[in-house]
């Protein structure tokens, strides 16, 4: 599969901060690729030069062929984005939002209205295409978004936090759409999240930090780096538990979130032994396999999750804007 | 495997025509917008109305016929003009918000990954700011019976291209600002620094001639001043005021009273300046 999005070098300074610092990737045609990392890590800012608003301080990126300093607007013909924050015209209903952007990217009348059509039936929003969308909740402007960013049958889609402040059942739906759009168009998928199980659905995926790339490999393949299985212990006293593991079993524990954090080969054996000769009360055991996050842990000593509760943060601020 | 309708591609408009399609697409949906916003347009006339009714009908009394001649408008006929001037500045300046709400809602986002160029979305805001304020102070026009000003046809096709050059102008005055601004507060807030010096520096509410040189400098930098008297002089003109007195109550430039061409060519150079600094303001990556 040869390449749609090449990345080499890039750096994006804002005066004397540099959001993005120094990152190559490329992503294959029909690929679904991840970026996972915390809020504030150059997420948004990639995208943002890979969607030609904002201009590499140093760097080559070509996006779906064309370089997105010198050809902006061929790149802009040949991706979709679905934006952090909703950008819809709530004024207007959801077919007149579709009808300007068909108008504004130069597709015949002929050739978008079939498409709009499908699209909207498959989002389930075909019967509410003279609404205004002021009357749209969330997820339902999320999935005019995606039909309008699919309009004009993009190579790439790109979504920034495409399902940020929306309620778990709405993001579950949202997902089911985007795969059966993937699967009927075979569109390449750009995406940027900080919640762990969209990112583990990628083909590949790419964890940056401070404006680096610090991991990039199938979500597998990264979880087998840090390999081992994850032992969560509750216990009545978790300094002295700490202490035990350490001296008894030589094992490197973590205290997580008030949970014990043990890496183990093979957890499942373990358990039974740290049940019996803990002196420790226990309250409770648990046994995974390593996430995402266990994989951004190994590699920051942080996790994704300590950040989310921003998001709470940053509906507030969006409530304040809007309000 | 694709079985969603496929797109034509089509090869990609010139630069050219992709900016005409933006600019014919944003202004075509500003005029939808504020036909289905029927509250801004009543309220787009309340404004000026009560400007009339009330502050016209209290001072016409006392001021009698303008012009020192038994032939001269009262001061209602005088303010009139004024006052449809009036209603296009504001309209015009405040259509300009738009901009900012289109920032702080996203829309902007939208356009400005669309494959049009970034001049072209400030230009279709402008053509459509202006387009929609000249229907507003077109609709004043209809009270013109009940001022005692006759109109022909002539004069409301003369008064169709004045309006759009002056709202044209005011737009991009507003266009120039909101081009930088992130929130609609600070943007209202500097509009009403700048509005009310405008609008009372115009001509609008008072004859500008005899006043004190402080004054009559102002009132000629003010650009607001060379559209109402090409609209006054038209008005005045149609309702049948002699020449001798028009020009008596219109502006003058070095003692020179204008040509409401004149006045329309300064109200037109303004405006190609203002939309080539909002375009340049707007263009700037970041």
């Amino acid at each position: 599969m040869p390449a749609t999005i090449e990345v080499r070098g890039l750096v994006k300074r804002y005066g004397a901060i540099t959001a993005v610092d120094g990152i190559d990737f490329t992503v294959d045609r029909g690929e679904f690729f991840g970026f996972l990392g915390p809020n504030g890590a150059g997420k948004t800012t990639t995208i943002n030069v890979l969607c030609t608003l904002a201009r590499p301080t140093a760097g080559s990126v070509r996006v779906a062929g064309h370089d997105v300093v010198r050809e902006p607007h061929l790149v802009r013909q040949r991706i979709g984005i679905i934006f952090q924050d909703p950008s819809l015209d709530t004024q207007l209903t959801a077919w007149e939002n579709l009808a300007l952007h068909a108008r504004v990217y130069g597709i015949p009348s002929s050739s978008w209205r079939p498409r709009a059509e499908e699209l909207l039936r498959m989002v389930e929003l075909w019967e509410r295409r003279n609404s205004l969308v002021r009357t749209f909740s969330g997820g339902m402007k999320r999935r005019l978004e995606i039909v309008r960013g699919l309009l004009h049958a993009p190579e790439i889609l790109f979504l920034d936090e495409p399902t940020l402040g929306l309620d778990p059942q709405t993001r579950r739906q949202i997902w089911v759409y985007l795969a059966e759009l993937r699967r009927q168009t075979g569109v390449t998928l750009f995406l940027t999240t900080h919640y762990l199980e969209e990112a583990e659905q990628c083909d590949r995926v790419a964890i940056i930090d401070h404006g680096r790339i610090i991991a990039l490999d199938a979500p597998e393949r990264l979880k087998a780096r840090v390999g081992r299985d994850i032992i969560l212990l509750s216990t009545e006293d978790n300094t002295r538990a700490v202490q035990e593991l350490k001296e008894r079993f030589g094992l490197v524990p973590m205290v997580v979130d008030g949970t014990v954090r043990i890496e183990a080969e093979r957890g499942d054996e373990l358990i039974p032994q740290l049940v019996r000769q803990l002196t420790v009360p226990i309250r409770s055991v648990s046994l995974r396999r390593p996430s995402l996050d266990d994989v951004f842990l190994a590699l920051t000593g942080r996790q994704i999750r300590d950040e989310e509760a921003s998001d709470l943060d940053l509906m507030r601020e969006r409530m304040r804007v809007r309000h | 495997m694709a079985t969603i309708e496929v797109v034509e591609r089509l090869r990609p408009p010139s630069a050219v025509m992709r900016a005409l399609i933006g600019i014919f697409t944003l202004w075509q949906r500003d005029l939808l917008r504020y036909w289905r916003d029927r509250t801004r347009i009543a309220g787009g006339l309340a404004q000026p109305l009560l400007f009339l009714i009330i502050f016209g009908a209290g001072l016409s009394p006392w001021m009698g016929t303008l012009g020192g001649a038994t032939v001269g408008p009262d001061y209602l006929q005088f303010l009139y003009p004024g006052i449809i001037g009036m209603s296009v500045l504001f309209s015009s300046i405040f259509s300009a918000v738009s901009v900012v709400w289109d920032r702080e809602f996203g829309f902007l986002k939208e356009l400005l990954v669309a494959p049009i160029p970034r001049w072209a979305i400030v230009i279709g805001k402008a053509l459509g700011g202006s387009t929609t304020s000249m229907l507003q102070g077109l609709l004043l026009l209809l009270l013109a019976p009940l001022i005692g000003v006759r109109l022909q046809l002539g004069t409301i096709l003369l008064l169709i291209p004045l309006l759009f050059l002056l709202a044209f102008s005011l737009s991009s005055i507003g266009l120039v600002i909101a081009a930088r601004m992130r929130s609609t507060e600070g943007f209202g807030l500097v509009m009403n620094f700048l509005v009310t010096p405008l609008l009372f520096l115009s001509g609008a509410l008072y004859p500008l001639n005899n006043l004190p040189t402080w004054l009559t400098v102002l009132t000629r930098i003010d650009p607001v001043t060379y559209g109402i008297d090409a609209i006054r002089r038209v008005v005045l003109s149609s309702a049948g005021v002699p020449q001798p007195v028009i020009d008596q109550l219109g502006v003058t430039l070095f003692g020179h009273p204008l040509h409401p061409l004149l006045d329309a060519a300064i109200v037109l150079i303004l405006g190609i300046f203002l939309i080539v600094l909002a375009a340049r303001q707007f263009a700037r990556p970041d």
